[in-house]
């Protein structure tokens, strides 16, 4: 399957990372090569498989439904690039 | 005096205990080695005063005499693994600065036995890469050399550089689709990923979750055993790490695998494969028989689409698991032009913070999950990732003790000597390793020869779920048949 340049603007924007529009061709070739090596797969027969979800069968460990952790609001914020007042700040996303 | 530089794991361990030799003296003579090496860009981050520090506190445990195994014993940690306070960037310019409040659990385990942590190591970024050469750092460089600079492998390069150049006894590595056994292979070292959810994967930055293993790097397979059983247990904090027992593993090693039935999978044999790599095989296949193993011809009949199947999942799975990397958290923030907005800020960090090989493989796992593409693509590559475990299922249900395969198509090839080649030409280096991977299975690689260049080449064996003992000592009885000894000789 090749991918138009359109196609590469909609994947980089719902992955959201920032594309030149003059960038966007070569990216759309690179998309349309790793889809055809991944086309391949389409020869093989998938008839009532079901799809793999873990390695080994194992039930996921459950636990209470207690509160374990927290209180560290310090430590959650350190490494923020912005914090302020006990918040992550952003830029203004509400008018 | 012994040369502290060539002891192994076991070595070291065994002459601490008898006071020939101090935790404090070994790590001096690593870090003095490390500071000598910049030019192999293995260590990243230097962390001296931590490793003193830590080495004093195994000595005065060692005297005590109730050490474990690893105590005392100088580690590189790949940048992938959290640790407190210590820069952890995954090798990734949009972590630049990031230093965790906490410590992974491996790390944590490593440290708890009396390990002495050098420094962190080079790795391809987050990850994604077969030659050290995405990392932010730099590429990792590979201390065997045939005139141009060679690639020490990925994505654990700088962890495999740092073994075979004598600058740590060990180092942690973590392996997606190959990143410890490749890196292995070109480095003429031994590393192994056990069974999937064997070692915890909490505070080991994510690449595809139901994929990652982290495991040991090491001059040998006694070493490797060693290591990796102080890196096992179950962690409450990493829903899919398995509740067993973790056996010794050292106990393991007989040397005696009379009556092993080791199967050799015929679909390996690759088109236009060197015939170097099909002798070395051919040879440690005649070495496992000589050793008194039945050897027996098996069929992997949905290999080929084991490299399609990955780049499906593993790139879905990191674009899920990277979409954290949003300037809000930690890490990189781009600087913001008047009046950009919240969407703005996402897209410019993550453009400047991933580099080209990561944004690709976020790209294409978004677009395998898009509307419209995933039951084409997602849903039908885990089908087949079933049908290749049912592969290894099969096989193993017949009697079969452990597969023999090359580790890698090729030994290790010249930094930049891919630049110009499609991204597909490097995802080829995992041909033989990535099919583990997607079956969870345990996977090692051991030097068995040179190549007419006088570089390392590796096998690999692959083994039963669970049964890393088991794997381990065949790998023994591979190494004590192959007898590789060789160095590369110290140019940097």
């Amino acid at each position: 399957m090749s991918i138009d340049t359109e196609t590469a603007r909609r994947v980089a924007k719902l992955a959201r990372i920032k594309v030149e529009d003059d960038a966007l061709p070569a990216l759309a070739s690179e998309f349309s090569a790793i889809l055809g090596f991944i086309e391949q797969l389409n020869e093989v027969d998938v008839e009532g498989v079901e799809p793999m979800t873990s390695v080994t069968p194992q039930r996921l460990k459950r636990r209470e439904d207690v509160v374990t952790d927290g209180d560290q609001q310090d430590k959650v914020l350190a490494n923020a690039p912005d914090a302020r007042e006990g918040f992550f700040a952003v830029p203004k996303v509400v008018e | 005096m012994t040369d502290l530089s060539k002891l192994t794991i076991a070595g070291a361990r065994d002459a601490m205990r008898k006071g020939d030799v101090s935790s404090v003296e070994l790590t001096q003579s690593y870090l003095k080695s490390i500071e000598g090496a910049g030019a192999l860009n293995a260590f990243v981050h230097h962390t001296p005063e931590i490793a003193m520090d830590q080495a004093k506190a195994a000595d005065a445990r060692i005297k005590a005499g109730d050490a474990p195994d690893m105590c005392g014993i100088p580690l590189g940690i790949k940048d992938l693994f959290c640790t407190k306070g210590v820069a952890s960037q995954a090798a990734s310019g949009i972590l630049e600065g990031f230093k965790p409040e906490y410590e992974s659990t491996v790390t944590t385990q490593l440290f708890d036995a009396g390990s002495v942590m050098l420094g962190k190591l080079n790795m391809d970024e987050f990850a994604m890469g077969s030659s050290n050469e995405t990392s932010v750092y730099g590429n990792a460089v590979n201390p065997w050399k045939v005139d141009a600079e060679l690639t020490p492998g990925g994505s654990s390069g700088g962890s495999a550089a740092a073994v075979a150049a004598d600058l740590c006894l060990g180092a942690t590595g973590t392996d997606t689709g190959g990143s410890i056994r490749q890196p292995a292979a070109f480095t003429g070292t031994t590393g192994i990923k056990p069974t999937y959810g064997r070692v915890s994967r909490w505070g080991v930055v994510a690449f595809a979750s139901s994929l990652d293993q982290a495991g040991p790097m090491t001059k040998d397979v006694r070493d490797s055993a060693i290591m990796l059983e102080a890196m096992c247990g179950h962690d409450p904090k990493d829903s899919t790490s398995a509740d067993l027992a973790v056996p010794n593993f050292e106990a393991a090693l007989t040397d005696d695998i009379r009556g092993k039935v080791i199967g050799i999978p015929r679909e390996y044999h690759m088109d236009g494969m060197p015939e170097e790599i099909e002798k070395l095989w051919k040879d440690g296949t005649a070495m496992l028989k000589d050793a008194g193993a039945e050897i027996r011809d098996i069929s992997l009949p949905h290999t080929k689409y084991a490299l399609p199947a990955y780049y499906v999942i593993a790139p879905a799975e990191a674009s899920s698991n990277l979409a954290r990397y949003d300037g809000v958290r930690f890490g990189h923030r781009a600087k913001l032009d008047a009046g950009d907005g919240i969407t703005e800020m996402y897209e410019k960090t993550r453009a400047e913070g991933f580099g080209p090989e990561v944004q690709r493989r976020v790209m294409v796992g978004t677009y395998v999950l898009s509307a419209g593409f995933y039951d084409a693509y997602y849903n039908r590559a885990r089908k087949v990732r079933a049908l290749i475990k049912q592969d290894f299922d099969k096989v193993y249900a017949s009697g079969v003790d452990a597969i023999l395969t090359p580790a890698t198509p090729s030994s290790a090839f010249a930094l930049g000597a891919m630049k110009n080649a499609d991204p597909i030409q490097m995802y080829l280096n995992d041909v033989f390793t990535v099919t583990v991977n997607l079956a969870g299975l345990p996977g090692i690689a051991v030097p068995a020869g040179l190549d007419k260049n006088g570089l390392p080449l590796g096998l690999q064996l692959i083994g039963r779920p669970w049964e890393e003992g088991d794997l381990l000592n065949v790998a023994y009885a591979l190494e004590q048949a192959a007898g590789f000894v060789a160095k590369p000789a110290k140019w940097w």
